[in-house]
């Protein structure tokens, strides 16, 4: 096969600024990839990725194989557990989950019986002829989310074709100092990834695969080369300069393709899908081989661990557990960061439990990442613009955060901020600049909720008055109805004392009795159409109601899909108001029916 | 373990001090050159204004209520005293230049705020305050590149009050040839020993030495090419324009190196606190100073025109920088103005 024929070198195109932080990759990127041993206790998160959390369908006291599932996905941006060992189900009870925020969550724990036995498995060697339906559900019933840090469930990039997609873009460009996972992930097991990728290709009905490397891994690379020679997978591929934040989604993809993703959009506004090494060997061994996401490569890295390296962990493993087995010494270190030190958080405690998302755990020592430095005042120098890969104008967003001026914020478009942290680096002031723009969000975002819900009351408030105001009518024509009837009732006797003849009034009377008749058939066609239309402004309600949920746990959860989220309720909103006129309508007609 | 700690969880080795001890190595060439062709008065100067900051920056520190040690560490104080020390007449009475940082110091920065607070420029307005209290010493006391006065010399004329014998000081080159032109030609101007062999005797080399200490700092990318280059540019294409004809206005290359355009250039309207923000706006704000420097040395009264050119700036840069945002990513086109539609 000639080489030259399968793998198609693409130039590299630019994205404004970026930071040279110190690497620090080669502390963990020289070992091979090391399996830890089988913890005694897992803790398993119903909520590890971005959307709902998951249903336990497990009680405490089962015993469970490896891989069977704990918790299902439920709704429509949801991700699946499943036992990453066999052992009993202990207890569902609240644990600390790694989160900034250190409060309890769900979790489910299992107790390891040592035997590590599987659940029956199904591998598909033929998938290439299985329903699209099999394949979707097969990610989602294994539990498989992105692996790159945010945790959004994979088989939902998959479902959701708002476009067609004609490239799958391999996000490979690990720029975030101090981790290898991927690295090694790609010398170690790149046809794993390349099989991962063919399914992805597959279910997306793309054609180019394209992969965004940074020019630190040419290992890496090389080995995705050769396993694209291997499977005879064609394969572009885009070597970009070392940078960060060059692997962050929207910035790998200017920097392969060109092209940005548009405000408020999604890479597949592009056509373009992205996704990790790591996300596409799981796609492959959750697809073909139906093994669920129960284990992942972290690197485990910094000055105070003793063996750092990557290493195969269970999901669930207590960060604890891990650290121990890779000689930690935290008293030399006076944070546990999980992630990067341009991204990463530091973890509330030590508690917690491995999850999904850890690609890192970082456990530096004090003189490596010192704490802060007292921040001197912005003195406006500009460097913190040089570096922004979003191109915004961090020392103005500083200044309107700080004043919580929120209009001007959003004026300078921090919605585009990808808190990467650039700016924060090269500040000579040192201000803690991401800080304040997470501030500014958060106080946007709130702001933005009561302003929703204040107009929701206002437009209920309002409704509400006018149905009021309009049965206050109705029924005082109703009554003003019924007075007329009785004076001409009464009228009508006091003209029979005076001596009509009997035979008149039989006439009158089934004339009346006709039209009542008449009257009271019109009456009931209005009520049933009255019903209808009240039964469709329920309808239209609930449905108002549900996309409001939905959108509001997007907004916390996955901010890329609040926007197409917001547009939809602003459009059911629009049905439920027209049902409420026509049915007000309906109601006006009724009185002169 | 503290929770406080977020991301990033590591920053770069730049500091403030850092920065603005750049800056000041940067100045060196030029302040050496001066020193060189024009007295000891500009070394007694630095020395002078750079002590009097330290003192008021201290004073005010206290009297605000902050810490004297952590800000007096960032050296902006020593920049600002070190910028004045330059621009003002180097055989000034010493009291000219302890007024002039006082103001800098006390009115400018710190009833604003202090550092990063301050909207003009602290160096130039003292020296435009000083300019217009006091046109004669600001205007007279400068030093005659000719004659060569010991450092004893020196002292004596900044702080016994004497007023210098004739010969010792005098106009500046940009001063002598604004006047002149008036009534001479080109040719007959030059004659003037204040013009030397090059365009204009001490002014000319300090200026390439200025120039030289901000590429300097382009190069270790403490300031950007925007305000320099768009200032040159602003000056350039005036005099370009208006003083193609030498016999009528003051050429080109006196307008480049015969005032203080380079050290304004690079070292004073890169002052990146008073200035626009935005590279786009950086290009507007210098472009605007060295179109007003050409206006003002050519129709207004003051034969230099640095420090008005760039407090005039300073006015419009918080509204330059309304209308050049950058285009941010996945944007269209940029935002601009004062409101946001959508």
């Amino acid at each position: 096969m000639n080489a030259s024929a399968l793998i198609k070198t693409v130039p590299a195109h630019r994205f404004h600024g970026g930071v040279h932080p110190p690497e620090h990759k080669v502390e963990s990127s020289e070992t091979p990839i090391e399996a830890m041993p089988l913890p005694s206790l897992l803790i398993l998160p119903l909520a590890m990725h971005t959307g709902i959390p998951a249903d336990p369908v497990v009680k405490p006291g089962k015993s469970v194989c490896k891989g069977e599932m704990l918790a299902e996905a439920v709704g429509g941006i949801s991700a699946s557990v499943h036992a990453p060992t066999s052992g009993r189900v202990v207890a569902i009870e609240d644990r600390v989950i790694p989160h900034e925020s250190g409060l309890k969550v769900p979790c489910i724990l299992i107790e390891a019986d040592g035997e590590d036995a599987w659940r029956s498995r199904h591998a598909w060697p033929d998938w290439q002829q299985r329903p699209m339906d099999e394949l979707l559900s097969r990610l989602r019933n294994n539990g498989v989310v992105g692996l790159g840090g945010a945790g959004f469930p994979t088989d939902v990039k998959y479902r959701n074709k708002h476009k067609p997609i004609h490239t799958l873009l391999i996000n490979a460009a690990e720029c975030e100092p101090y981790i290898t996972a991927d690295d090694r992930l790609m010398r170690e097991r790149a046809e794993e990834i390349l099989k991962g990728a063919q399914v992805a290709l597959h279910l997306l009905g793309a054609e180019t695969l394209l992969l965004g490397i940074e020019d630190n891994k040419p290992q890496a690379l090389a080995a995705i080369k050769q396993a694209a020679e291997l499977l005879h997978q064609p394969l572009q591929v885009c070597v970009v300069p070392t940078k960060y934040p060059s692997g962050g989604e929207r910035q790998l993809i200017e920097l392969t393709t060109g092209q940005e993703v548009p405000a408020g959009g999604l890479p597949s506004d592009l056509g373009l899908v992205c996704q990790n090494p790591g996300t596409l060997a799981q796609i492959y061994r959750a697809v073909v081989k139906d093994e669920p996401l129960i284990s992942r490569i972290t690197t485990l890295t910094g000055g105070a661990i003793e063996r750092p390296g990557n290493y195969e962990i269970l999901i669930g493993t207590p960060i604890e557990t891990v650290l121990n087995h890779v000689g930690a010494h935290l008293k030399q270190a006076d944070r546990v960061i999980m992630g990067g030190p341009m991204m990463g958080f530091a973890l509330p405690s030590i508690d917690a439990p491995l999850i999904k998302t850890t690609n890192c755990l970082l456990v530096p020592t004090r003189k490596e990442l010192p704490r802060p430095m007292p921040d001197n005042p912005c003195i406006r120098c500009g460097h913190c613009e040089q570096v922004c890969p979003a191109g915004l104008l961090p020392q103005q967003l500083l200044w309107a955060a700080k004043h919580r001026d929120l209009e001007s914020a959003q004026l300078h478009s921090i919605d585009a901020c990808i808190e990467c942290g650039a700016c924060a680096w090269v500040c000579p002031s040192q201000i803690p600049l991401v800080q304040y723009y997470r501030y500014a969000k958060g106080e946007i975002r709130q702001e933005n909720e009561e302003y929703i819900k204040a107009e929701r009351a206002r437009a209920r408030f309002e409704a509400r008055q006018a149905r009021l105001e309009k049965e206050k009518q109705e029924k005082e024509a109703r009554r003003k109805a019924r007075a007329e009837a009785a004076a001409k009732a009464q009228a009508k006797k006091k003209a029979e004392g005076a001596g009509d003849t009997a035979q008149d009034d039989a006439i009158k009377d089934a004339l009346a009795r006709a039209q009542a008749k008449k009257q009271g058939k019109t009456d009931t066609a209005n009520e049933t159409s009255l019903a209808d239309l009240e039964k469709a402004l329920e309808l239209a309600a609930s449905k108002v109601k549900k996309a409001n949920e939905r959108l509001v746990a997007a907004e916390q959860d996955a901010p890329d899909m609040a926007n197409a989220l917001r547009k939809a309720v602003t459009k059911l909103e629009e049905k439920h108001q027209q049902a409420q006129k026509a049915l007000d309508e309906a109601r006006n007609k009724e009185p002169s029916a | 373990m503290p929770v406080t700690l977020t991301s990033p969880h590591t920053t770069g080795a730049q500091t403030v001090g850092r920065v603005m001890a750049w800056v000041l190595a940067a100045l060196i060439p030029g302040a050496v050159v001066l020193i060189a062709s024009f007295s000891w008065g500009y070394g007694i100067n630095l020395v002078l204004a750079i002590a009097t900051a330290l003192l008021a920056e201290a004073l005010m520190l206290k009297l605000r209520g902050r810490p004297v040690g952590f800000f007096l560490k960032d050296l902006s104080a020593v920049v600002t005293a070190a910028l004045l020390a330059l621009a003002l007449p180097p055989l000034a009475p010493w009291w000219l230049t302890v007024l002039g940082v006082l103001v800098a110091i006390v009115f400018t920065k710190h009833l604003f705020g202090g550092l990063g607070h301050n909207p003009f420029n602290p160096a130039m307005v003292a020296y435009a305050l000083l300019l217009v209290s006091f046109p004669m010493l600001m205007t007279t006391r400068w030093a005659n590149p000719d004659l060569s006065l010991s450092i004893v010399e020196t002292l004596g004329i900044i702080f016994s009050g004497v007023q210098p014998i004739d010969g010792v000081t005098g106009a500046t080159p940009l001063d002598v040839y604004k006047t002149d032109v008036d009534r001479l030609v080109a040719a007959e101007i030059l004659q003037s020993p204040v013009f030397g062999n090059f365009v204009a005797k001490g002014w000319d080399i300090a200026n390439l030495a200025f120039l030289f200490g901000g590429v300097f700092l382009l190069y270790k990318r403490i300031i950007t090419w925007h305000i320099p280059v768009s200032l040159l540019a602003g000056l350039g294409l005036m005099a370009l324009l208006f003083s193609w004809d030498a016999d009528l206005r003051t050429p080109l290359s006196l307008h480049l190196l015969g005032g203080a355009t380079m050290l304004a250039a690079f070292f004073i309207a890169t002052d990146p606190v008073s200035a626009a923000t935005s590279n786009k706006g950086k290009l507007v704000y210098g472009f605007g100073i060295g179109v007003l420097i050409y206006l003002i040395r050519t129709w207004g009264n003051y034969p230099d025109a640095v420090a008005f050119a760039v407090l005039l700036m300073n006015f419009t840069a918080p509204f330059i920088d309304h209308y050049t945002r950058p285009r941010v990513y996945g944007q269209s086109k940029a935002v601009k103005g004062f409101k946001h539609d959508g």
